[in-house]
């Protein structure tokens, strides 16, 4: 081919910058979308307060904390537990918004246009966090009627935050390579469900680790899930009663930091291939 | 210069246990200003072809330029000189039509003003003005091929795919989409038309490449593959079998060849070139007769008998096993 194409006045904008204001165009169609289904919102956050009052009052007074007497101090407990659990469930909401997308068609449209291959993935998680952020702000509000409290300073409240929205941002990542991994929305919620509910159990969010079992509490004490309940109590003053010798149990903030680190590392680029060769 | 050049594109899907070719060794070529009609049943190869050529798709063998630039290499080039219309109205049914139109402005790379614009002019020649601001959710199957179709020339694109732009639209929904379609078309667009209706083929296109199982079979306009199976006819439809033969028997002097009988529904057909002139003496000789008919009419061949002739089945029912263009699987869709 000899022939020069004809230039448009729109091409080739191209580099960083494309992909920044690309993705913060998809992120806007993503956060949009919000208020127009509003049932999806409205159920998470509904699923999250009826976590809290489940286990604050059903099964709160059945489990002991060791080292507190106060029966208060279990609800106290539980909140940044139930703040991890929303942020690692959170994953599923990218995921089956992703298979969504794919299903319905409009990802092959976002893959005819002449916009940076990334803004799909980045507009998506960039969302998500902010998704996140105002469930959390829900969830602290209800926290703080059942008896949660930060009992340190607002820094250390202002990076118990950003660790939560830090973890959620990872999260959204495995949500972004699973949808596009699986073949209907249906498959993703349940691939989910089958990941995201052991995670979130076997950790420190609703029970003391020492009640497990010796075999499954190594597992536990590593579970990011924990990592990150136990950085937030930490940080916010609340009752965090499992403090062994271990690393993860002595720095649970750096191990949290470093999960978010490998969980980025590996499915970043998994997410990015996948979305390269979807249907090629 | 050709704005399509594609040499022997071959695509094939692996699954576990079978193969499908669902292109084989196509070639195609599209000029400037015209509007090339890809006409098959399901599973032909409509889409795939489409896809490749709109850039979501490698191809597994042969080579394509769109625009002069090469479909696999210069991919993102490409891409803002085309514009896509699917067989799935891809747009986003949380957004209403106009923010869904500035986002795919915007990333067409528009800046924000002129998307809002750009927006606004199309919502006016789309003629969804009132419903621009309602969610796309409450449009009718019609508004949104229209709001589709309107995504897809935002960047006044040199050329533009449109995948099956009617399938599932009602009669109305249909014209109205015919309508749109040739006003693009009188403003000078060249259009790759994929369709499984032989009657959209006709209206819309002016050259028709006739493909099956990922070859082409056929090409020309549609008079050209009209006359491959002929011309003309006159059908009649008698209102009882036990008259057959006697009613071929009596207008075989106004036609050009052997009538032919189809016993279930009581047709004869018989080829002849006398127009309605010949349609008359038919009448006059089966009433003279006193053979009572239920139906009488001169035929020209539509693209359904030039499909049935050449590839043997009619275009509409589908090939058995085969799967769409492509496993349902691989895009994540619902076929």
């Amino acid at each position: 081919m000899t022939t020069t194409p004809v230039a448009t006045p729109h091409a080739g904008v191209g580099g960083v910058r494309q992909a920044f204001s690309d993705g913060l165009v998809i992120g806007w169609r993503n956060l949009k979308r919000i208020p127009r289904i509003p049932e999806l919102a409205i159920f998470a956050i509904i699923q999250s307060i009826m976590f809290v009052l489940l286990f604050a009052f059903v099964f709160g007074g059945a489990i002991p904390l060791p080292g507190y007497t106060d029966p208060n101090a279990y609800r106290e407990y539980l909140l940044p537990g139930v703040f991890g659990q929303t942020i690692a469930f959170a994953s599923a909401t990218t995921a089956i918004g992703m298979t969504d997308d794919m299903a319905k068609g409009i990802i092959d449209r976002f893959r005819s246009l002449p916009m940076a291959r990334s803004a799909v993935l980045t507009g998506r998680s960039f969302a998500d966090v902010i998704y996140n952020a105002g469930i959390l702000i829900v969830l602290m509000i209800s926290g703080w009627f059942v008896g949660w409290t930060v009992r340190t300073d607002v820094l250390q409240f202002a990076i118990g935050v950003g660790l939560l929205l830090l973890f959620a941002f990872a999260m959204s990542w495995i949500g972004i390579w699973l949808g596009l991994s699986v073949p209907s929305v249906e498959v993703g919620q349940q691939v989910s469900f089958v990941v995201i509910f052991p995670i979130t159990f076997i950790s420190n969010a609703f029970v003391p680790i020492q009640t497990m079992p010796s075999w499954l509490q190594p597992f536990a004490e590593w579970n990011p899930v924990s990592t990150l309940t136990a950085s937030v109590r930490t940080l916010w003053g609340n009752p965090h009663p499992f403090a062994t010798n271990n690393f993860p149990s002595q720095q649970p903030i750096l191990v949290t930091l470093l999960w978010v680190a490998v969980i980025l590392a590996v499915f970043v680029p998994l997410g990015v291939r996948k979305y390269r060769s979807v249907s090629r | 210069m050709s704005v399509i050049e594609a040499e022997g594109l071959v695509k094939v899907y692996k699954s576990r246990k079978s193969e499908v070719r669902a292109l084989d060794g196509l070639s195609l070529r599209v000029e400037e200003g015209q509007v090339l009609g890809l006409l098959g049943p399901n599973g032909a190869g409509k889409t795939t072809t489409v896809r490749i050529l709109a850039t979501l798709l490698r191809p597994d063998a042969g080579r394509a330029t769109v625009a002069g630039y090469d479909v696999v290499r210069q991919a993102q080039q490409l891409r803002s000189v085309i514009g896509l219309s699917g067989q799935y109205a891809a747009v986003d049914e949380n957004l209403t039509g106009r923010e869904n139109l500035w986002m795919f402005a915007r990333l067409y790379q528009m800046p924000s003003p002129e998307a809002a614009r750009r927006a606004g002019e199309l919502l006016e020649q789309f003629d969804l003005v009132d419903a621009g601001d309602r969610v796309v959710k409450t449009y009718s199957g019609g508004m949104r091929r229209r709001l589709d179709l309107a995504s897809a020339i935002i960047a006044r694109p040199r050329l533009l795919f449109l995948d099956e732009p009617t399938t599932g639209l009602d009669p109305r929904g249909r014209l109205g989409m015919w309508e749109v379609i040739r006003q693009l078309v009188r403003d000078g667009a060249t259009l790759l038309l994929t369709t499984q209706y032989l009657e959209e083929a006709d209206e819309l296109a002016d050259g028709i490449v006739v493909i099956d199982h990922g070859r082409i079979i056929a090409q020309g306009t549609a008079d050209e593959l009209k006359t491959q199976v002929g011309g003309e006819r006159i059908e009649v439809v008698l209102h009882a079998r036990a008259d057959i033969p006697a009613a071929i028997e009596r207008i075989r002097p106004y036609g050009d060849g052997d009538a032919i009988v189809d016993e279930h529904t009581k047709r004869v057909t018989l080829p002849s070139t006398g127009g309605a002139q010949a349609l008359v003496q038919v009448v006059g000789a089966l009433n003279e007769a006193s053979i009572a008919i239920d139906d009488i009419g001169v035929r020209r061949p539509t693209l359904d008998d030039v499909f049935l002739s050449l590839t043997g089945h009619a275009a509409a029912d589908g090939q058995g096993p085969e799967p769409d263009d492509e496993p349902a699987m691989a895009t994540g869709r619902a076929a």
